[in-house]
């Protein structure tokens, strides 16, 4: 094997060990606290409250979380990829305020007691693909993408929509309020496993998806331009690359709501230790952020037991600290 | 002689503004032709027209007979490979740089480079003297080595043509000569078509073969350099006063610029 992938390897081995042992984590804190040997007795004796609540309650919750991060993680590290710049997330073009947007609607006009409760997260991804539809429909021009019109125009739609949901909160009941706030902050807690499941084959279908694209996508490093010059199809790339990580961003905000930091930190961090190769850094964005997500988790419902914290808390402060440590000790260069 | 590279009638530019007109000239395999001419002559938009990057209004340009813009990319890419004149800065392995030269040849589905790969890398990266740094990042590299760099990336792409977008711009003497050597060495060794834009008349009557002199949008004269280069096309062209002679030991033109102090004393005389 050649050098250079030795470190790379070594690194996403270290990923996999990691998440394995937050799952172990997460299974094992909670209310009731289970050793490792507890663990396996429960999962083989598959009776007694205890395995309700491992298979009901904390798998679910553990499955979520690796996909919502993953998914987040991902499409962040892609849309910094696509558009050349470090501070691009999956929320920055919009797509966290469509979903918000649709679920306030829907709260607000009670939409979820005529439809059932289905109809929040469908809200959710109904709002984020009208905004990707939006966006992405605004910022062509015969054909042909402009990207940084792209982007202000994503920022430009967060706005409108983020203003437009502060209207219907002013507006609404205090109860509406409440329900709207909750969902904004994001939590893991999701009790129909239908949509759990739904969200980790989306993530797995939209990692394997992106791989087709992760050597364009090295080749955009260089530039559009010049990928253009070593035969990469940049149109099309580019609109794959954008619909998959808007559509993961999605599916992702619409069943867990918003929960920050996750797609702009955790590729950060990866490029600095592995340097720029998506071949590489895609498989380990996912993991990170399957990572990060699952161990904040379990800091946000076991830190003010028997209460819980929202998990966008959580990701926002740890991230952000441990990001400005990392960042101001190192000489990274943004780009 | 066959025509490699054919532009026929060829109109093209932006939609509002730039146009050229009536381009006509042919490269025959294996020459080392230049494109010469002032700022906003239409270097630069003719050498895009050829990448594709523009896109041609009328007329057409033929490589091997085939019409260029019904090649599809990936295609293209093997048969055409491009230097920019900017240096290329990304934080990336140098090997890995010059392994995107393979980008065309791999399939959707193939993640890695092959040992073939990487042996032609290697090849070109030797060739081009760029080997010692292979793990450097490409932005620790100077702007000569980065230009070599890409050099032995365009390599790997196995080009018939080679295109160079002022490749030497920004680099001093001993570095323009040495990348000027390099891909005369490449011209003649592997039999690869070169066509450049170059700003330097000098470098471009020493080097090249076959000059095409721009001008306004329209392609002013073109042939061998000795045909191109006196003092009347440049002086009508550039608006500036010079005079050619022959270089002593190439027997090429060579060109001589003159202050406005100097030309007025002899008016004088």
């Amino acid at each position: 094997m050649k050098a250079k992938y030795i470190k790379q390897s070594i690194i996403l081995l270290g990923l996999f060990v990691l998440l394995a042992l937050s799952i172990l984590l997460a299974l094992s804190v909670g209310e009731i606290n289970f050793s490792i040997k507890e663990l396996i007795e429960i999962t083989r004796n598959k009776t007694g409250i205890e395995y309700t609540i491992i298979n009901n309650i904390r798998f679910p919750r553990i499955l979520l979380g690796f996909a919502v991060g993953g998914s987040l993680s991902l499409s962040g590290v892609i849309l910094q990829g696509v558009y050349r710049n470090p501070l691009v997330e999956p929320y920055t073009l919009g797509i966290s305020g469509g979903a918000a947007l649709g679920v306030a609607i829907t709260i607000v006009f009670k939409l979820n007691l005529i439809f059932g409760i289905y109809m929040l997260p469908l809200s959710g991804f109904i709002g984020a693909v009208l905004t990707i539809f939006l966006v992405y429909i605004l910022s062509v021009s015969k054909n042909h993408f402009d990207i940084n019109k792209m982007l202000l125009i994503g920022v430009m739609i967060s706005f409108i929509s983020s203003s437009s949901m502060m209207f219907l909160m002013s507006t609404t009941t205090a109860e509406n309020l409440h329900s709207i706030v909750f969902w904004i902050m994001g939590s893991l807690d999701e009790p129909n496993f239908l949509l759990v499941k739904t969200v980790f084959y989306a993530s797995i279908a939209g990692l394997l998806i992106v791989y087709l694209f992760a050597n364009p996508l090295n080749a955009l490093r260089l530039g559009e331009s010049k990928a253009k010059h070593l035969g990469v199809n940049t149109n099309f790339t580019i609109r794959v690359l954008f619909i998959s990580a808007s559509i993961l961003t999605g599916i992702s905000v619409s069943v867990a709501g918003v929960i920050g930091f996750v797609g702009l930190i955790i590729p950060h961090l990866l490029r600095m230790v592995m340097g720029t190769d998506y071949r590489v850094l895609l498989l380990a964005s996912f993991l990170g952020g399957s990572i990060f997500v699952i161990i904040s988790d379990v800091i946000a419902r076991t830190i003010i037991a028997p209460n819980e914290l929202p998990i966008g808390v959580i990701t926002g402060m740890i991230g952000g600290l441990v990001f400005i440590s990392v960042i101001s000790k190192s000489k990274f260069k943004t780009n | 002689m066959p025509e490699f590279l054919k532009i026929n009638e060829l109109k093209c530019g932006y939609p509002s503004g730039f146009m050229l007109e009536k381009i006509n000239f042919d490269i025959q395999k294996g020459s080392f032709a230049g494109i010469i001419g002032p700022n906003g002559s239409g270097k630069t938009t003719l050498f895009k027209s050829i990448t594709g990057e523009i896109s041609i209004i009328e007329g057409d340009i033929l490589l091997n007979n085939t019409n260029i813009s019904t090649i599809a990319p990936r295609q293209k890419a093997r048969k055409i490979a491009i230097v920019t004149q900017n240096a290329e800065a990304a934080d990336i392995l140098v090997e890995d740089y010059v392994l995107m030269g393979r980008f065309p040849y791999k399939s959707t589905f193939q993640l890695f480079e092959s040992k073939e790969d990487y042996a032609l890398a290697n090849k070109f990266m030797k060739l081009t003297g760029v080997l010692k740094y292979k793990d450097k990042l490409m932005s620790e590299l100077s702007g000569g080595e980065q230009q070599l760099a890409a050099i032995a990336r365009a390599l790997t792409q196995e080009p018939e043509l080679l295109l160079l977008d002022e490749p030497t711009s920004h680099l001093d003497i001993s570095h323009q000569v040495q990348i000027l050597n390099l891909i005369q060495q490449l011209n003649e060794d592997l039999d690869l078509t070169v066509l450049m834009i170059i700003h330097d008349l000098n470098l471009a009557g020493e080097y090249c073969n076959y000059l095409i002199l721009m001008n306004n949008g329209k392609l002013h004269t073109k042939g061998t350099p000795k045909q191109v280069l006196n003092y009347k096309h440049i002086e009508e062209v550039y608006k500036t006063v010079v005079i050619t002679q022959e270089n002593p030991l190439s027997k090429k033109p060579a060109i001589f610029l003159v202050s406005g102090k100097t030309l007025n004393m002899n008016k004088h005389d």
